[in-house]
């Protein structure tokens, strides 16, 4: 049985029995992670290796210790500041750590497609994990976005049928919304994206979601609304007036909060911008489930690893 | 599953039913005066036997007997010699197994790795006073210097047959088979 | 030298024909296997070229073409840029002025020119910058360049666009002097800040920046608009969208003078190649559509896109090894064009032979008025010759790009054909599908 295929992409390349196999592989790690010894065997005497061109160091140090409670042997390379530099690099990195003998490459790049790139150029053997590519994707933060999703709305167990979720923000530059909105959509949740016109791909209407330029209508439907981060560098991309014009139209706050069904989560995937796209009374508040979502990451990165490095499929090539 | 015609019944249900109260016995007896005795099976058959075992102690001891599950994938040592195996439930008891007497319980034992694996995760939950292993069937062809306190059945084979345990709560009947063209990798413990 | 005979090629895909060349010329042509063929074996003939089953046309005139040099020699030179022109069957080539330094003096338009007369096996026309430096700044001397050896007819600041309309129309109105033509690369580039590929839904879920046809259609409307007021004619760069198509048809209807062009890229691929994320689709403009597409087809037929030009831009395996972004944009063309032009509209009878020979020889060379070339198969043409072999079918070989690069797209793709013979100004420089 291959369970996915040798790499993760992106979320859209899961099916749904694809998706739940790994947010049920999560919830089975999730118990490890609750006692006290937290280590498996699992992987040992495999190599991934953190290939990050980006600063990123929750990403990282998440995908770091999910390989480490695995057992696998770590190698963590930054390289930053090269992140929009000449590409070569790129090849000569891989070509480094294909001598190294990695078995997985988890890359962070700021250019969309990287992964692809080291997963189809020929110029590594092991399993490639986007952790996150320019304005693409980010699979696992939508895969554990998906297990808070359930765990909080769904009991824990199936997919989302259902549930409605609001992701409000720059899906424009958002590899988080992109990702989303793929794997939300495969577990049957419905979508909404919520920002101004300018924050909203040009083509959007072939994504499997709905588009709402207007928070407050949208908020009395949502199961839970994922605010995503706006950096205040687009404002000078015209791309909005003002902060406070866009915290005022698009921002989360306490009033907001108030439309929200009684039981809506408030998701973030961090790193915040406290006071432009969430208060901090809302950021801090019951609802909020931002810390849940980082401890989660681990768990869903660990359910990954093992399901792509802890078979024979990634070395064999098996079917 | 598909099986050839080949294949023989060793127990029907009467002999596991008969099997499964006789372990319970020994266990009581073995363990006498432990109170605190802990039943793990081992997906995915020996999570139902564990249960069954599990009642009867209880049935003979007058008190419920914790009962859980414990998966072992994880521990495995084949882990890149197969294509990746779904995780099955691990459920302990809540009070833990430290001091505990654990009973480990499988369906068939083989080569003993699949043990192996599990004393490995029950080392990672805890420290038991004592594991002990139970299985349906010991096949023999160990690898590994294991052995088990109760048997169902001792089934002298040849590595090229297959032994095949059934139970109503996986598969809908109850009995042992034998079959000497390979239908699978079931008893792969 | 004496006399060349090429035996039994069928002009433009009619009746096969033998024809004479001698001292550069077509001095004679006969029907093949025909009473008094013989007349021209025996004395004077130094070469016969066999050309039977082949087709005959006028030898191609690329208006577009990236030879790199001086500046980029790792990418392409002028002589291997030749090289690779011959073999794709032209005698030809316009160099685009986007060197280092950038071509905009008339120092440098006559170093390119004199380069291409040194390798001498395709005419190479250097195309003079717009404006200094290509910075869209100040006009470079097009005076200068015009009148040099290198008698600079077109010019480009290909690669940017001449955004500024002050600048456009100033240069629109300056080249009349010598009747040159201003070719414009038309993308905004406001609106195309780091742009990757063609905008739309593949780009919206690709997070790649788009690149929107608007961009390309706003700035050929404003053109031709600026070509009328001022009555100078406009060539556009590399057409790429449906929008564009019908810009320009409106602008012909109106009796504006522009003429424009299309890549045989665009005629051929789609942007769904972007999902692979493999640079070597990187091209700029992007690749489009399937309805741009066929809209560009339908427009070469029709005439409202005049001729078909390569944009051949060779990049080093660096500049394509790497991830999108950071790769460099641009395929190469000259050997493959005829084969894509062939599989586009010959094959699927969309055009005919002599409509080819128009549209990459005879409308090309008068636009960039070069003297002998795009003259009709026909005795007193200049013997500016390729042979086209349909026979030579399969899949394009690394080996087949004798440029300096090897970014084609179609590398393992299915050629319908192959050039078998080119004669450049009456001397071959392709025989038998190899360089002479
Ligand atoms: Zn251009």
């Amino acid at each position: 049985m291959q369970m996915l295929g040798k790499h993760l992409l992106s979320a859209g390349d899961l099916d749904r029995a694809q998706a739940l196999m790994i947010l049920d592989t999560t919830a089975e790690l999730a118990t490890v992670t609750e006692r006290s010894v937290k280590k498996l065997p699992t992987l040992r005497g495999r190599t991934v290796v953190n290939l990050f061109f980006e600063d990123s160091t929750r990403t990282r140090l998440s995908f770091e210790l999910a390989a480490k409670r695995l057992s696998a042997d770590v190698i963590t390379f930054s390289a930053k500041g090269s992140s929009v530099s000449k590409g070569e690099s790129l090849k000569d990195t891989a070509l480094t750590l294909e001598a190294m003998g990695a078995d997985a490459v988890i890359v962070r790049h700021g250019a969309s497609g990287a992964p692809y790139r080291l997963a189809t150029a020929g110029w590594i053997d092991g399993s490639v994990i986007n952790a996150g590519d320019g304005t693409h994707e980010h699979p696992t933060q939508a895969l554990l976005d998906a297990y808070t999703l359930r765990s909080h709305i769904c009991g824990g167990q199936g997919d989302l049928q259902g549930v409605h979720v609001v992701i409000v923000g720059d899906v424009l530059h958002s590899r988080v919304a992109r990702s989303n909105v793929l794997l939300l959509h495969t577990l049957g949740a419905e979508v909404t994206l919520v920002a101004p016109p300018t924050l909203i791909p040009l083509g959007v209407e072939s994504w499997p979601c709905s588009v709402s330029y207007h928070l407050d209508d949208a908020l009395m439907q949502a199961d839970a609304v994922m605010m995503l981060r706006v950096q205040a560098e687009r404002m000078a991309g015209s791309y909005f007036p003002s902060t406070l014009e866009y915290s005022r139209l698009y921002g989360l706050d306490a009033p907001r909060l108030e439309l929200l069904k009684d039981r809506a989560i408030v998701m973030h995937p961090g790193p915040m911008n406290r006071g432009l796209e969430i208060s901090a009374d809302v950021a801090d508040s019951s609802r909020a489930v931002i810390v849940e979502q980082v401890a989660n990451g681990v768990n869903v990165r660990m359910a990954c690893l093992y399901l792509l490095l802890g078979g024979a499929g990634s070395q064999a090539g098996g079917d | 599953m598909v099986f050839l015609s080949s294949a023989r019944v060793v127990l029907d249900q009467a002999d596991i039913s008969r099997a499964v109260r006789r372990i319970s016995h020994e266990i009581v007896e073995n363990s006498r005066g432990s109170d605190d005795l802990i039943i793990l099976g081992i997906p995915t058959r020996g999570v139902p036997l564990a249960r069954r075992i599990a009642e009867t102690v209880a049935q003979i001891e007058g008190h419920p007997v914790p009962c859980g599950a414990i998966d072992v994938t994880l521990y495995r040592d084949d882990l890149p010699l197969r294509e990746v195996r779904a995780l099955e439930p691990t459920d302990i008891p809540a009070q833990g197994i430290d001091g505990c007497t654990v009973v480990l319980v499988d369906d068939v034992l083989y080569s003993g790795r699949t043990i192996r694996a599990a004393l490995d995760a029950v080392h990672d939950l805890g420290r038991p006073a004592i594991v002990r292993l139970a299985v349906m069937i010991d096949r023999g062809h160990r690898e590994l210097p294991i052995r088990p306190d109760f048997i169902g059945k001792n089934l002298p084979t040849a590595k090229d047959e297959t032994v095949r345990v059934r139970f109503v709560e996986v598969d809908g009947v109850d009995d042992v088979m034998i079959d000497s063209e390979s239908v699978g990798d079931a008893d792969a413990g | 030298m004496g006399a060349i005979v090429l035996r039994g090629g069928a002009p433009y895909g009619l009746d096969p024909h033998d024809i004479v060349i001698d001292d550069g010329v077509i001095t004679a042509m006969m029907p093949s296997n025909q009473a008094g063929s013989n007349a021209l074996d025996g004395e004077g003939v130094e070469l016969e070229l066999d050309a039977s089953g082949c087709t005959v046309i006028p030898g191609l005139v690329d208006l577009h073409t990236h030879l790199r040099e001086p500046g980029r020699e790792d990418a392409e030179t002028i002589a291997t840029g030749s090289q690779a022109a011959a073999m794709g069957g032209f005698t030809c080539v316009h160099a685009m002025a986007n060197t280092s330094p950038v071509a905009d003096t008339a120092g440098v338009v006559e170093q390119v020119w004199r380069r291409g007369v040194e390798a001498g096996i395709v005419d190479v026309r250097p195309v003079g910058a717009v404006t200094v430096g290509l910075k869209g700044e100040q006009l470079a001397e097009l005076g200068a360049m015009a009148a040099s050896a290198a008698s600079v007819r077109v010019f480009s600041d290909d690669g940017l666009c001449v955004h500024d309309p002050l600048l456009m129309r100033r240069a629109l109105e300056y080249v009349k002097t010598f009747d040159g033509v201003v070719a414009q690369h038309a993308q905004d580039p406001r609106l195309t800040e780091a742009a990757q590929m063609n905008e739309g839904a593949l780009s919206a879920r690709l997070g790649l920046a788009g690149w929107p046809a608007v961009a390309e259609e706003a700035i050929i409307a404003r053109d031709v608009l600026l070509a009328e007021h001022v009555g100078s004619r406009l060539h556009v760069c590399h057409v790429s969208t449906a929008g564009s198509v019908e810009v320009i048809r409106w602008a012909k209807a109106r009796g504006i003078p522009v003429t424009a062009e299309v890549t045989p890229h665009h005629l051929l691929l789609t942007e769904e190649l972007v999902e692979s994320f493999d640079p070597i689709y990187k091209v700029n403009p992007p690749l489009r559509r399937a309805k741009d597409v066929h809209a560009l087809r339908e427009a070469v037929v029709e005439g409202t896109i005049d001729i078909i030009a390569t944009d051949h831009a060779p990049h080093p395996r660096e500049d394509k090894d790497c991830e999108w972004a950071a790769a460099a944009m641009g395929m190469v063309g000259l050997e493959t064009a005829l084969g894509i032009t062939v599989e586009v509209f010959i094959e699927s009878g969309l055009l005919t032979w002599r409509d080819i020979a128009d549209r990459m020889s005879t409308i090309p060379a008068r636009i960039g008025q070069v003297p002998d070339q795009g003259m009709p198969i026909a005795p007193g043409s200049a013997a500016n010759i390729t042979v086209w072999d349909p026979s030579a079918q399969g899949p394009l070989e690394v080996d087949a790009l004798v440029g300096k690069s090897g970014n084609s797209p179609y590398l393992g793709q299915r050629m319908p054909g192959t050039i078998r013979h080119v004669l450049f100004r009456g001397r071959p420089t392709v025989v038998d599908g190899a360089l002479a």
